[in-house]
């Protein structure tokens, strides 16, 4: 039975085949995994806000896009991967509650995006799936035998990206 | 960022009566409304890291229906009334006279008597809020969503994760008689909003 490894909020695990990372109910969080299909190594993200120096300052800096990857990425590196095999998928970043007035923050998963997408350029990896948006939770999982990223929701089912 | 949340047990003792109280009308208005006793729990005031808050309500991919209303005023913050699918169904049955198991998904009417409902127990609660602290606190218009709690928890948590790592939360359950019904009334202060409650109430 392959381990199940759950990543929880503003968080990330890292781990090699055979393994699957999974992270429940993200609303405006995302979910970035990464995956080395050579080597079969990879990593889960969850992602809580886009911009770590427009916060307070945390213990914790897997709850931020800018400061979480770079720690994930220098992880599954150690774990063997190599970055320019690495490919990303991410899911995600929805806006939970329709205000009329939405404010910044409740347009937060649509910035979670954006700023993920754009340390994925600077870092040079390629993202080849993305499944954000939208008003609803997702939980997602990433099966490390084989790269296949998991988006399950509740009106929408399962799918795979 | 911690240095704000060093309350004494006689501070969060004031907190827990005001929940107390507050919840005591809320409570009251729902059981006026549905016309069932509904009993509820001495409230938890607590501070938690944030990403165990969905473990207070079952875990952060249990399907809950989340009536969401921000709090304007002196000390603003979050009101979240989180009820697990089947108690909201419960809900929206009695609420609409229906036979109980009716309900199976909510439409438009159903989705606007619940957030009437928690626009009602925003409201009475804050009330509470006023007569013990003398801050007045406006709720905006209620937003209703339906998923997993983990997703409809990020809401408030966003918030408070640009401010710090933990999240003080006035918690209480409510049950209505029958078994039928429970939920979980969040009173979510924004960092900051804490000390001007705390200093109102003026007990140290």
């Amino acid at each position: 039975m392959p381990e199940l490894i759950r990543v929880g909020m503003a968080d990330y695990k890292v781990g090699k085949n055979p393994a699957t990372l999974i992270s429940y109910g993200l609303g405006s969080c995302i979910g970035v995994s990464l995956y080395d299909p050579q080597t079969k190594v990879g990593g889960l993200l969850h992602i809580m806000l886009p911009d770590s120096t427009q916060a307070r300052a945390s213990d914790n800096p897997a709850k931020f896009a800018d400061t979480g990857f770079p720690l994930m990425l220098a992880d599954v590196l150690k774990l063997g991967a190599s970055q320019s095999r690495l490919v990303a998928k991410i899911a995600g970043g929805a806006q939970m509650f329709a205000f009329a007035n939405a404010t910044d923050i409740m347009r937060v998963g649509a910035r979670n995006a954006e700023a993920v997408k754009k340390i994925l350029r600077d870092s040079r990896i390629r993202l080849i799936a993305e499944d954000t948006g939208g008003t609803y939770g997702r939980t997602v999982s990433i099966d490390l035998t084989n790269g296949i990223y998991k988006v399950k929701t509740i009106d929408k089912g399962e799918k795979e990206i | 960022m911690s240095e704000e949340f060093n309350l004494s047990a006689n501070q969060l003792d004031a907190l827990r009566e005001i929940g107390n109280v507050g919840a005591g009308n809320s409570a009251t208005a729902l059981s006026q409304i549905i016309n069932r006793r509904i009993d509820m729990n001495v409230p938890k005031v607590a501070l938690v890291p944030l990403d165990s808050v969905p473990d207070l309500v079952g875990g952060p991919d249990t399907i809950v229906v989340g009536v969401f209303l921000r709090v304007y005023g002196k000390a603003p913050g979050n009101i979240l009334f989180l009820l697990p699918q089947k108690s909201a169904f419960y809900l929206v049955d009695t609420l609409m006279g229906k036979s109980h198991g009716d309900t199976e998904k909510l439409d438009f009417m159903d989705e606007s008597a619940l957030m009437e409902i928690g626009n009602i127990l925003a409201g009475a609660y804050l009330n509470a809020f006023f007569t013990f602290t003398n801050i007045s606190m406006l709720p905006s218009i209620p937003a209703l969503a339906m998923d997993m709690a983990g997703a409809i928890l990020n809401v408030v948590l966003v918030q408070l994760g640009q401010m710090g790592d933990t999240a003080m939360v006035i918690e209480t359950e409510f049950l209505s008689e029958d078994d039928g019904i429970n939920g979980h009334f969040f009173l979510v202060p924004d960092p900051g909003s804490l000390e001007t409650i705390i200093s109102a109430v003026g007990v140290e």
